[in-house]
């Protein structure tokens, strides 16, 4: 245990590479999530059908492939990325895609009757998602994300694979040049138990200030 | 870079050979994740606090742990206990015990709804709690469990690329493999992605169908 102590520098800064990673793709999916999911209620047929293509090409084949393409072919057609940036965008555009769904399923929830109220409030089909549908349907979002962020952390593990020094790298490192196996390894496991209890309990946090004065929310769980 | 019919050809047959790799690992995978997700699922109810504690806490562990790190600890931790695994056993291992913390909460979720009444009837009648089980409340449980358990499947296929890490030659490592060592990526990679989508998509719409056909009826 001794050794592993040794190299806490570096499992300290994986454990940070292995947070930035999280925090900026879960921005991208973020992001992804609302276009693709708010792209659904199109009234062009081709956007709508861009976003289900965009859906089910993300979710259809695995993250691991889109990482490897990303840092493998794409630097052959011209597009170099640094391998951190193809982790964020492959990490991104993958949970973005899952996200999406939950985008579309929150704000389908919402009744029908709120759709007339703000018709006939006269509201354009903008106001109508900016200031009804999206407030209302955000509540019921967020302990999925909350259960979609913790995927995403993991997904960041294998962005270790191309080349990403992140804890999962970092552990590599010190069995290779320690010959350790269980110290390593353990002492990873728990750091990324930690970073995902941290996130659950944050996600829960947020889910109890939304449901405060509503009485139709979900309950939290993780 | 342009696309080139020869290097296909002369991947396919090891892709073919990985994708039958990739498949067995995913039902072996998913039947131990399944068994193992049931055991939970009894375990965390169980009526001693001390078991039900101990058996939530371990299996959040392992559910927020990546796939990946769990894969090396079984290929790499486990020899030095003197317990050899094959990479296609120690992935198949970790496929199955990662997924069963998943399964474990589409097993409890579903006998807990199972309403309150039926445990009661099955009480008055005398049933022993094994009898209970077996002809009361999984009859009952089982079919609304069904669409999520076949998408914890589809979910699995698409995790099996990471046995790559441990050197198991399935679909994503056999292209892998071929691309190293020819330094063609464009293609091999790209089939990858298309050999995905043709198993995922219609997976997904067929998992789409059990959904509705099993849909919760409103009346009892």
């Amino acid at each position: 245990m001794n050794e592993v102590l040794t190299f806490s520098p570096i499992l300290i800064e994986g454990t940070i590479t292995t947070i930035e990673l999280t925090i900026a793709s879960a921005i991208v999916a973020l992001l992804i999530s609302f276009i693709v999911g708010l792209a659904r209620f199109s009234r062009h047929r081709f956007v709508r059908w861009t976003a289900v293509v965009y859906l089910e090409f993300f979710r259809g084949t695995s993250a691991i492939v889109q990482m490897f393409f990303m840092y493998y072919v794409l630097p052959l057609l011209g597009v170099n990325l640094s391998p951190l940036l193809a982790g964020v965008i492959a990490c991104g555009l993958n949970i973005g895609a899952y996200g999406s769904e939950i985008v579309r399923a929150a704000v389908q929830s919402i009744g029908r009757p709120q759709h007339e109220a703000a018709i006939s409030l006269n509201y354009n089909s903008y106001q109508l998602y900016r200031y009804v549908l999206i407030p209302q349907a955000i509540p019921m979002m967020i302990p999925t994300f909350g259960n979609l962020l913790i995927e995403l952390l993991k997904l960041t593990a294998v962005a270790s694979l191309i080349t990403i020094s992140d804890l999962t790298f970092m552990a590599q490192i010190i069995r290779v040049q320690t010959a350790l196996t269980l110290e390593p390894f353990l002492v990873i496991l728990v750091i990324y138990f930690a970073i995902s209890s941290i996130l659950i309990a944050m996600t829960n946090l947020i889910a109890k200030k939304f449901s405060k004065g509503r009485n139709t929310m979900q309950a939290g769980g993780n | 870079m342009e696309w080139s019919w020869t290097v296909v050809l002369d991947v396919m047959p090891k892709m073919l050979a990985g994708l039958v790799i990739t498949i067995q690992a995913t039902f072996i995978g998913a039947i131990l994740a399944y068994v193992l997700g049931l055991m939970l699922a009894i375990l965390k109810m169980s009526k001693s606090k001390p078991l039900a504690f101990s058996v939530y806490w371990s299996s959040e562990f392992v559910r927020r742990t990546p796939l990946l790190v769990q894969l090396y600890f079984l290929f790499y931790v486990l020899p030095d206990f003197g317990i050899f695994l094959e990479p296609f056993t120690a992935g198949v291992l970790g496929l199955g015990i990662h997924f069963s913390t998943y399964t474990s909460e589409v097993f409890r979720a579903g006998i807990e709804n199972v309403p309150k009444g039926q445990w009661e009837a099955a009480k008055s009648l005398n049933y022993t709690p094994y009898q209970t089980m077996r002809y009361v409340i999984l009859p009952q449980a089982i079919p609304p469990m069904i669409p999520p358990l076949a998408n914890y499947l589809i979910t699995m296929f698409k995790e099996t690329p990471l046995l790559a890490a441990i050197t198991v030659v399935e679909l994503f490592n056999a292209a892998n493999i071929y691309s190293n060592s020819n330094y063609k990526y464009l293609e091999p990679m790209t089939l990858v992605g298309v050999f995905f989508l043709l198993v995922s998509v219609p997976a997904a719409i067929a998992a789409n169908r059990l959904e509705q056909k099993f849909k919760p009826e409103e009346v009892r």
